[in-house]
């Protein structure tokens, strides 16, 4: 197999003394999408903070393109390429659609790179909406022009490794396929894709490879296909019917 | 009243505001990015001011030595911490910024005869002594309290502010302080006499409102400090940290008060605790902005000014009480006019 992207091994995360992850152990490989799928307060998004350096963990290693991140800080993570959209797309609300872009490429600034308009261009080009909408405030913005604005931001850090954090959560369904749609469409640019998902069927039919995260533990993995006709997958998250 | 004596007091107005809307505008900032209520902002009001005088007299200044000593304890944290996570180029930078830097602008000062600098030079010295001491204490006081409450920033702040005044008397001394003015020139216009200081300190301010504004919708790193102020987990996520955004919003805040400082040394005796009651005068402002409006912290600085010089017309005795007072009014308003916004987002 290949070397993983994103390495994550025996993860424990707590707050206080709740523990939320409990031995985690995920793996994501170049130009791959996997997805963790799970029902609410699992610890999806406690696992992407931990990722990402958000939040502290309490042991186990997580190995991003191969080194290891001793106390993860998300600067460095951004730096070596990691790019998370949150839950709550934490944009900047009071600026314009061009500067929040732009701020998505603070660190590839930082680091001397200098294409930014052109990023920008590609981004406009994937999301069509947000380029009529350059000058608006993002506050202004409709949800699913939001997540597009979160996620071409995220893009604009150029990240080889995309974390995506429920990135249906609130959206009509139609811009739900649109932007399903986009990430699959990411894959074929070598952008490794890290999804968690509450929307199981939608995530399973873009992802490679899938795990089920239940109360802080993976209760189950394997290649999504698989888990599409898992019994227990079907009965606890795709509902009757299956995928079929 | 005659007019005469309105158009003099209206100036003296507009020259104090201008300062106290720079003071305002440095303390918005600084809460808007930091949560910090800056209350030390006025002490480097008085060390711009009398690092200069101290040069002109011919004397090492004290912030010089104050420079030299939070440098090595931030060098020495620092380097700590960047040995303890292998990063040796970052302990070089380190080294470079907190050790190396404030020796040199030492020797430059001990053996360059500061005395005998054009002006320019000196006022460039006097800030290059006092300017990083903003990010320094921004290192070693509020950076590991970065994630408290409010509250306990202020108290830090009382803190520092108290610690300051201090180191100022120690430096300076219970006397005050005068410096050369910028220029000797002054003018007639209209029934109003016009001096030249007057006119720099209401230029240079005006000028230093024109590049804020700049810097913050022009420049990417204006732009990232306005974003960790917007959303400061997002700002993270962009790779800014809170730790150099932090510093930055500090090197900003005392650069603008020892500015200020060094502007309005010429015209007013500057004593070692005379930057409080200045820095409070620009809290007024920027309470009158919600600690959040820049525009509105400005305005409201420069009708403190107004406000300032003539209650010392009318009633010389009740001047501070009278501006202190309008914060009254303007909380009661603001409490009247604004839902509360809860603190931790």
């Amino acid at each position: 197999m290949e070397q993983p992207i994103l390495d994550v091994s025996d993860l424990c995360v707590s707050y206080g003394k709740v523990e939320a992850l409990h031995h985690v152990s995920i793996k994501v490989c170049p130009g791959q999408i996997v997805t963790v799928i799970g029902p609410n307060g699992a610890g999806k998004t406690t696992l992407l903070g931990a990722v990402m350096g958000l939040l502290p963990h309490t042991r186990g290693r997580v190995e991003f393109l191969g080194t290891a991140q001793r106390d993860i800080e998300v600067e460095r993570m951004v730096a070596a390429g990691a790019g998370l959209v949150p839950e709550k797309r934490e944009l900047f609300g009071e600026m314009s659609v061009e500067d929040n872009l732009l701020l998505g490429a603070f660190m590839r600034r930082r680091m001397g790179f200098r294409d930014e308009r052109e990023t920008m261009e590609q981004v406009y080009a994937t999301f069509p909406r947000l380029g009529e909408r350059r000058g608006q405030r993002a506050s202004t913005l409709s949800g699913g022009e939001r997540q597009m604005l979160a996620v071409g931001r995220a893009l604009m850090g150029k990240p080889k490794l995309l974390l995506l954090d429920e990135p249906s959560l609130g959206l009509a369904p139609l811009i739900v396929r649109e932007i399903f749609h986009i990430v699959a469409a990411l894959k074929k640019t070598g952008v490794a894709v890290l999804l968690v998902e509450q929307n199981a069927r939608a995530a399973l039919q873009i992802a490679d490879y899938g795990y089920v995260l239940e109360t802080g533990e993976i209760a189950l993995e394997g290649p999504s296909d698989d888990l599409e006709d898992d019994p227990r997958v079907i009965e606890s998250y795709l509902g009757l019917g299956g995928k079929h | 009243m005659d007019l005469q004596i309105a158009l003099l007091l209206g100036q003296d107005g507009i020259v104090n505001g201008a300062v106290y809307a720079l003071l305002a505008l440095a303390l918005v900032l600084v809460f808007a990015v930091t949560r910090v209520i800056f209350i030390p902002q006025g002490e480097f009001v008085a060390f711009g001011a009398l690092t200069l005088a101290s040069f002109q007299a011919g004397k090492t200044p004290g912030t010089l030595w104050l420079l030299i000593g939070m440098g090595v304890a931030v060098a020495a944290i620092d380097s700590f911490s960047a040995w303890q996570s292998r990063r040796p180029r970052r302990i070089l930078q380190v080294v470079g910024w907190n050790l190396a830097y404030p020796l040199l602008v030492g020797a430059a000062i001990r053996y360059g005869a500061p005395q005998e600098w054009p002006l320019a030079l000196q006022v460039l010295f006097a800030m290059a002594v006092v300017v990083p001491l903003g990010p320094m204490i921004y290192r070693l006081a509020y950076q590991p309290l970065a994630e408290a409450s409010v509250l306990v920033l202020l108290i830090v702040s009382v803190a520092i502010h108290m610690a300051l005044v201090g180191l100022g008397l120690l430096f300076f001394g219970a006397e005050g302080s005068r410096t050369t003015p910028f220029s000797d020139a002054s003018f007639q216009l209209g029934d109003l006499m016009v001096n030249g200081q007057s006119l720099w300190v209401v230029a240079a301010s005006a000028a230093l409102i024109v590049v804020l504004y700049v810097f913050f919708e022009r420049t990417l790193y204006g732009k990232a400090l306005r974003a960790t102020a917007i959303n400061r987990t997002g700002a993270r996520l962009m790779g800014i940290s809170t730790t150099m955004a932090g510093k930055l919003s500090f090197l900003l805040a005392v650069g603008i008060g020892a500015l200020s400082g060094i502007l309005i040394a010429p015209i007013t005796t500057v004593y070692y605790d005379t930057g409080f009651l200045i820095g409070l005068k620009g809290f007024v402002g920027a309470i009158v902005g919600g600690m959040a409006s820049y525009p509105v912290a400005a305005a409201g600085a420069v009708l403190v000014g107004l406000l300032e010089s003539f209650s010392s017309f009318w009633a010389s005795a009740f001047k501070e009480v009278i501006v202190f007072t309008m914060i009254i009014p303007v909380l009661v308003w603001r409490s009247l006019t604004t839902h509360h916004v809860e603190e931790d987002e």
